[in-house]
């Protein structure tokens, strides 16, 4: 045996030896037209400026569509046309109607799933694993969720007759277009209010066949409005005042200027925003499938999550054990075409991203921080980032601080339970943190000290309709998901 | 005028998602609105009751286990099959024992009634679960299960909305049941059990008897592996049979006699409840 395949197969090196076939799934399965207008009012329309944005596919920079630049009077319309819908239908109609129109919608999702996860891969550059058998899947189970709310909201509200709102503004990231647009669109639907919703403008081709599908399922006309454009038109729905309610997905940076906008304005609001989350792994933990958790952790999406494991805290005395393993594991990561079944980590969203995170990266080297970065190879075109570890890092370092939104994990270790949760909790975020335990009492204790929204204990990156989702602290505050998810939607009173 | 002759479907039992005859290959026969002649229905016996029961429990583990996603959309795709064969069910009805308006009513109540019950199973527990403040050091929590077997004896009147409304909170609770039709209209719950059979629910989740209560009902209230007992059919006598034999294992008893199933209201949570157990959990917090 060479010394190559020995050393090989000591570290469990199998990507070498056993190398994947391409196996892509075909894009001409998706049709995608020249040219896409705003949904506003039942009906595809041209936006007044007559002016259109490009999106293009991340992993090959290749123009996908051009889609309608809304701006301020295509707003007005839609905001109008939600008006007319919530007061003259959708707000009337029986709540047993409303749900199973919410259903039809779950149905024919289903029944269409692999085009809109195709789609998906092409516009964010997420592996088609992943938008398949994730992103996707969990759309459908949302929409299918809260479509049995609509009939049962006074069960889930007894005594304080819960009503709609209005007219709901929402305004949905790059990192999960299609899944952050379901968890806004069905609860709002559910509870009764109409919707004017904007994708980012770099992924909004999902969305947009969202809204299709919304007419093929013969949804009344203005229940569901989409607006795509720039971040001045998310700016102009956080103002609108004909728009009762906001829902935004995003930075902390631009869900302050949400917030300021919407306590001017007398909206209520939700805000889903970054996080800095840390995944505590301890010495009892099970080392293996910590490190699926850790890997799951921060490269799900190109680590475009706002609760990614992204500060990796590990105790002292399996450290070693535990980096090497992580390490060993990454290099079997296969990075490349979206549209591959067999690719782990996709492209990087977008130009401006990828510049955000190689701007953290050697801002690290600069600063004297040992970077690891898996040896793969990038293609030639497109936007990418190989998995990467950076170690010895201290709780000051601005990679520790800040958000990267990138597939760039943090390293620390600690001693003690209480080191590590004071490490997890330093930072302005609170979104999410994971703990790795054989332990069952540890969870609890730790999970309580954890100053976040969700956490996952030898687990990481669940998601379900019925589970509530959101943060403390600067990671926002509402939750999407749940029965809880239904209340930032509603008007209570006693 | 065409003098092509129609053909006649044969009524038959569903057990353990199986159409079969009766064992005993006993029948009787059921009239339509007019007295006439309207099907030949098989009159189960005791050993067909003790065979639905069993393979009931043998499917009980196995739907229990399916998520409550899984089991919504299961009863999500009955009301789709429902929908699909709205006519016929309209037609049986009307023929059997209503006006067009009235079976027009009752199937779209029961399609809907399914839908509704389609969106509980993945939020009754939520709704009836708690995390208990014990003072302990401990994480405690309490969450519905299923109670199991359920027999369930049905009432002449409503037939087809009075089946959605016993059968649907039960499975969607992740139980089992063993049904026993109307005496007078059974054969609108043999067209039931095939939209159940199209519907991707488990053989010996819904398993559907036609026969006399008579028959049937005392082996029913009387037997060790039933785990509680719906009744909604308006007959003292075999209620009696049940109040007299539930206790020999302890049986969950439902009496629903006199409910009017037509109405927005004979549907909610707490019909599902009634077939829960609830379990509480104590785990200690600590390093």
């Amino acid at each position: 045996m060479s010394e190559k395949e020995l050393t090989t197969r000591q570290n469990l090196r199998f990507d070498e030896l056993w190398a994947y076939d391409p196996a892509p799934e075909s894009p001409d399965y998706v049709k995608i037209e020249e040219q896409y207008n705003l949904f506003i009012d039942g009906k595809f329309q041209e936006p007044a400026s007559g002016r259109y944005f490009e999106t293009i596919n991340p992993a090959n920079e290749k123009l996908l569509s051009r889609v309608a630049r809304a701006d301020k009077s295509d707003l007005d319309k839609a905001v109008a046309a939600a008006r007319k819908a919530y007061e003259g239908v959708w707000s009337k109609m029986p709540a047993k109607e409303r749900g199973k129109y919410i259903y039809r919608i779950a149905r024919l999702l289903q029944e269409r799933a692999r085009e809109f996860a195709i789609l998906e891969s092409m516009d964010t550059g997420k592996p088609i694993r992943e938008s398949r058998d994730v992103d996707i899947p969990i759309v459908i189970a949302h929409f299918f969720y809260y479509a049995g709310w609509a009939d049962k909201l006074k069960y889930a509200f007894p005594g304080v007759d819960p009503r709609p709102l209005g007219v709901a503004g929402q305004i949905i990231p790059w990192n999960f277009p299609l899944l952050m647009a379901a968890w806004k669109i069905a609860p709002a639907l559910a509870t009764g209010n109409t919707v004017v919703i904007k994708p980012a403008s770099s992924t909004p081709l999902t969305l947009l066949r969202l809204g299709e599908l919304i007419r093929d399922a013969g949804l009344p006309d203005g229940v569901v409005n989409i607006v795509t454009g720039p971040g001045e038109i998310g700016n102009a729905i956080a103002n609108h005042p004909g728009i009762d309610k906001i829902a935004f997905t995003g930075s902390t940076e631009i869900g302050r200027t949400i917030q300021e906008a919407s306590l001017r304005t007398g909206k209520k609001y939700t805000l889903e925003l970054g996080g800095k989350a840390a995944n505590i792994v301890f010495d009892d933990a099970p080392v293996e499938e910590a490190v699926e958790g850790i890997v799951n952790g921060i490269f799900f999406n190109q680590g475009h999550v706002c609760c990614a494991g992204s500060r990796l805290l590990v105790q002292e005395g399996v450290a070693d054990e535990l980096v090497h393993k992580l390490k060993m594991r990454m290099e079997t990561l296969i990075l490349g075409d979206p549209l591959d079944k067999n690719t782990d980590i996709g492209a990087i969203n977008s130009k401006g991203q990828l510049d955000s995170i190689l701007g953290y990266l050697t801002d690290g080297v600069e600063s004297g921080l040992q970077i690891y970065q898996t040896k793969c190879q990038l293609p030639e075109k497109g936007f990418w980032c190989p998995p990467t570890l950076v170690e010895n890092v201290s709780q000051a370092h601005r990679i520790v601080q800040e958000e990267v939104f990138g597939p760039v994990l943090t390293i620390q270790t600690f001693r003690t339970p209480e080191e590590a949760v004071s490490l997890a909790n330093n930072t302005p975020y609170g979104l999410s943190g994971g703990i790795w335990t054989d332990k069952g009492s540890k969870i609890f204790k730790v999970g309580k000290g954890i100053r976040a929204g969700v956490i996952w204990a030898n687990t990481f990156n669940k998601f379900d309709p019925t589970s509530p989702f959101g943060g403390y602290k600067e990671s926002g505050m509402g939750r999407e998901g749940g029965i809880h998810g239904l209340l930032p939607y509603l008007e209570i009173s006693q | 005028m065409s003098n092509r002759l129609n053909v006649l479907k044969t009524c038959k039992l569903y057990i353990g998602g199986k159409f079969s005859r009766s064992e005993s290959e006993h029948f009787f026969q059921v009239p339509d609105k007019k007295q006439k002649p309207l099907a030949n229905l098989c009159r189960a016996s005791r050993k067909d009751l003790r065979n639905a029961i069993q393979v009931a429990r043998k499917a009980q583990a196995g739907w229990a286990g399916r998520s409550a996603y899984n089991r919504g959309q299961i009863l999500y795709r009955m009301a789709e099959m429902m929908e699909g064969r709205r006519d016929q069910f309209i037609a049986e009805l009307e023929r059997a024992v209503s006006s067009k308006r009235r079976a027009e009513n009752e199937v779209d109540l029961a399609i809907d009634r399914l839908v509704h019950y389609a969106g509980w199973t993945d939020k009754y527990s939520a709704l009836f679960s708690t995390v208990n403040p014990v003072a302990s050091p401990h994480f405690n929590f309490s969450i519905p299960e299923p109670t199991g077997v359920a027999g369930i004896v049905a009432p002449d009147e409503q037939p087809l909305a009075a089946l959605i409304s016993l059968i649907a909170p039960v499975i969607a609770g992740g139980n089992v049941c063993v049904v026993l039709a109307s005496e007078k209209y059974g054969s609108v719950a043999c067209t039931l059990a095939e939209v159940i059979h199209s519907s991707d629910v488990p053989g010996g989740v819904v398993n559907v008897l036609t026969g006399f209560r008579a028959d049937l009902v005392p082996h029913l209230a009387g037997h060790m592996d039933v785990n509680a007992v719906l009744f909604a059919a308006d007959d003292p006598e075999q209620k009696k049979v049940i109040q007299e034999n539930a206790h020999l294992n302890v049986k969950r008893v439902h009496f629903y006699e006199g409910t009017d199933w037509m109405k927005d209201d004979a549907q909610s949570p707490y019909y599902i409840i009634d077939f829960q157990e609830f379990k509480t959990t104590w785990h200690p917090v600590g390093t």
